[in-house]
């Protein structure tokens, strides 16, 4: 019973942000909220990994790239069907993210993350110099996944994928694997001493993020409709990532939902002011979250609630808690 | 055979960008090595040394070589402040987020450069630049030897410095063990804005330096911010000279590598010896492993 009562608000948001489109059909809008919520999938899929595994990647793009290289490439060379090309993808995603896990897992604190930058750049160095499959620097025209003019079935999709990144995380917050990833986050010996399988839960951690960053990446592909290694292979992808997370709040279910919110605003807001000004934004919030906010948001706001809520429970009396529990 | 008659020019021009790189690695190996800060900004701020000097060059007409006195003492007084007004603050917090908060830095330098430059592709020129010299079948740009040399001075200058001054000592003493260095009445404070304002200055020698060999732009400084990092760890964590090792070495490797992968991927070199070192000899080629 309070399983179902637990889901009523998470259904209800969900249908709230499918039924969007149905009120809003201003283009311009309609982009903005594909793109905060390609930020929140990407920002989500980041937070599996980085905040709840606490293996911070600053690698990403390698699966956001590899996502929308797959649909790309199946789509013009072989004139495969798109939704074709973004079922590879996922699938390329899961070898892909195993074999970046066997090198990277082995690296601890700031070796693991200099090296998944490491590896991400070589990714698209290649790309960059395998002109005959990728056309190199000149890029690649991608077909879209949605005829007809309407911005609405790509809001659809890409919410359907924010969705499920989030009821993810959502699920997994409240099961043994969200109590394992933050054993391994917290203290990765102790982990392993009570017996969990820090490595193979790393992976895990890492496949269903590099998963949910290909699909997000196919999809913008398609959305754009054009890429080239710069875009969607290169390290400010990586970053963003990471910074709508920390930013909205690193471990907390909603927090890159958050994070891509502001950060989109705010880089709409200042991109019609300064036209590249809004990574400037972006890197003086990085820091300022660094240094007066290191929970984020969302992170700092939880803890605010639960500190009152515990002054709260002191003020009425030890006695008083006692007895009730008692009854 | 091709392959060989490249060889000997790849090698010339692969230890006379290893002189740079050794600049930048040691700078880096202060930070990093000593210090103990995981700092992604070196880049940026080799980026800022550049600029200054292109500023220097067209608008006072200076000579880019003079330009090391400026840009350095302008980023040692740089590197200080932002070791006191920022560094200081995550000295001791977790290594994630100093590595967020220097990637928001780097941000901020190389943003406001774009704003300032554009992401124009800019370049100065001088008379060495077109001076060629030649010896056999190898031919060496004046300005990549002049750079060089002047590199190989600074580094072995400072590398004496730190080896016989009293800040030197109290330096390695610090980055040792911070507590009995400040038992011992080192201003470990000091001694730590000092380093941090030493390795950013070394970052704007090397950034002039580049300057008359390579082009700028606002983002120049990213590849050269990680490949600092391999340099540092192929020489073993802690480690000056070993920095300035590792820097020669990953240049020689990227100039005689681009012979079988080709220019475009010379880069990636780089990256690949990086991730096998870390693999199979994470206490470096040329130093003694630190926890």
């Amino acid at each position: 019973m309070s399983k179902v009562k637990e889901l009523i608000l998470p259904v209800l948001l969900a249908v709230a942000v499918l039924a969007v489109p149905l009120v809003i059909k201003n283009p311009y809008w309609l982009n903005v909220l594909i793109l905060i919520l390609v930020w929140t999938s990407l920002g989500t899929a980041w937070n599996i990994l980085g905040g709840y595994a606490g293996q911070l990647s600053l690698g990403h793009s390698a699966f956001f790239g590899l996502g929308a290289y797959t649909l790309a490439i199946t789509a013009t060379r072989f004139g495969w069907n798109p939704w074709l090309g973004i079922a590879l993808g996922i699938l390329l995603a899961v070898p892909l993210s195993l074999f970046i896990g066997s090198i990277t897992f082995r690296l601890h604190g700031p070796y693991f993350v200099l090296g998944t930058l490491a590896i991400a750049e070589v990714l698209r160095l290649v790309a960059l110099a395998w002109r005959s499959v990728t056309n190199g620097a000149v890029g690649i025209m991608v077909p879209r996944l949605f005829m007809g003019i309407s911005r609405a079935p790509f809001y659809w999709f890409i919410a359907a994928v924010a969705i499920v990144a989030v009821g993810l995380t959502w699920w997994i917050e409240r099961n043994k694997v969200g109590y394992y990833f933050t054993a391994i986050r917290e203290d990765q010996e102790t982990a392993e001493s009570i017996g969990i399988n820090t490595t193979g839960y790393k992976n895990l951690a890492l496949v269903i993020s590099a998963v949910i960053s290909a699909v997000t990446g196919a999809f913008y592909a398609s959305f754009l409709s054009y890429i080239e290694p710069d875009i969607v292979l290169s390290e400010p992808v990586s970053l963003q990532m990471a910074i709508v997370a920390i930013i909205g709040g690193r471990g907390t279910v909603l927090g890159p939902t958050v994070g891509a919110t502001l950060l989109v605003l705010a880089s709409e807001l200042f991109r019609a002011q300064f036209k590249q000004a809004h990574l400037l934004i972006y890197g003086l919030l990085l820091m300022a979250a660094i240094l007066f906010l290191p929970g984020g948001v969302l992170g700092t706001i939880q803890q605010r609630l639960k500190d009152r809520r515990a002054a709260r429970l002191a003020a009425t009396g030890a006695t008083f808690v006692a007895r009730k529990e008692a009854s | 055979m091709e392959l060989l008659a490249q060889l000997p020019q790849n090698l010339v021009s692969g230890l006379l960008l290893g002189g740079m790189y050794a600049l930048i690695g040691v700078g880096l190996a202060l930070v990093f090595g000593v210090m103990d800060i995981v700092n992604l900004a070196h880049g940026a701020f080799l980026m800022v040394g550049m600029y200054t000097t292109y500023l220097l060059v067209n608008h006072l007409g200076l000579d880019p070589y003079l330009g090391i006195l400026v840009s350095g003492p302008i980023l040692f007084v740089l590197g200080m402040l932002i070791q006191r007004l920022v560094i200081k603050r995550i000295a001791t917090a977790s290594h994630m987020n100093q590595i967020l908060l220097t990637v928001g830095l780097s941000m901020v330098l190389v943003n406001t450069a774009q704003l300032l430059f554009t992401a124009d592709y800019r370049q100065i020129r001088t008379s060495y630049a077109e001076t060629v010299i030649r010896i056999g079948s190898v031919s060496m740009n004046l300005a990549y030897i002049i750079s060089f040399f002047l590199a190989v001075a600074i580094t072995v200058g400072l590398y004496l410095y730190l080896m016989k001054s009293e800040f030197g000592r109290a330096l390695r003493a610090t980055s040792q063990d911070i507590h009995a260095a400040q038992l011992m009445g080192v201003n470990v404070q000091n001694v730590q804005m000092t380093a941090f304002g030493l390795g950013m200055a070394l970052a704007g020698a090397a950034g002039a330096l580049l300057t008359p060999v390579y082009y700028l732009y606002p983002t120049v400084g990213e590849n050269f911010g990680l490949k600092a990092f391999t340099m540092v760890v192929l020489g073993g964590m802690g480690s000056v000279v070993g920095a300035a090792l590792g820097g020669v070495t990953l240049a020689l490797a990227e100039s005689l590598g681009q012979i079988f992968v080709g220019h475009e991927l010379k880069d990636a070199i780089g990256f690949f010896v990086f991730i096998l070192v870390l693999l199979f000899k994470p206490e470096g080629l040329f130093g003694r492993a630190r926890a």
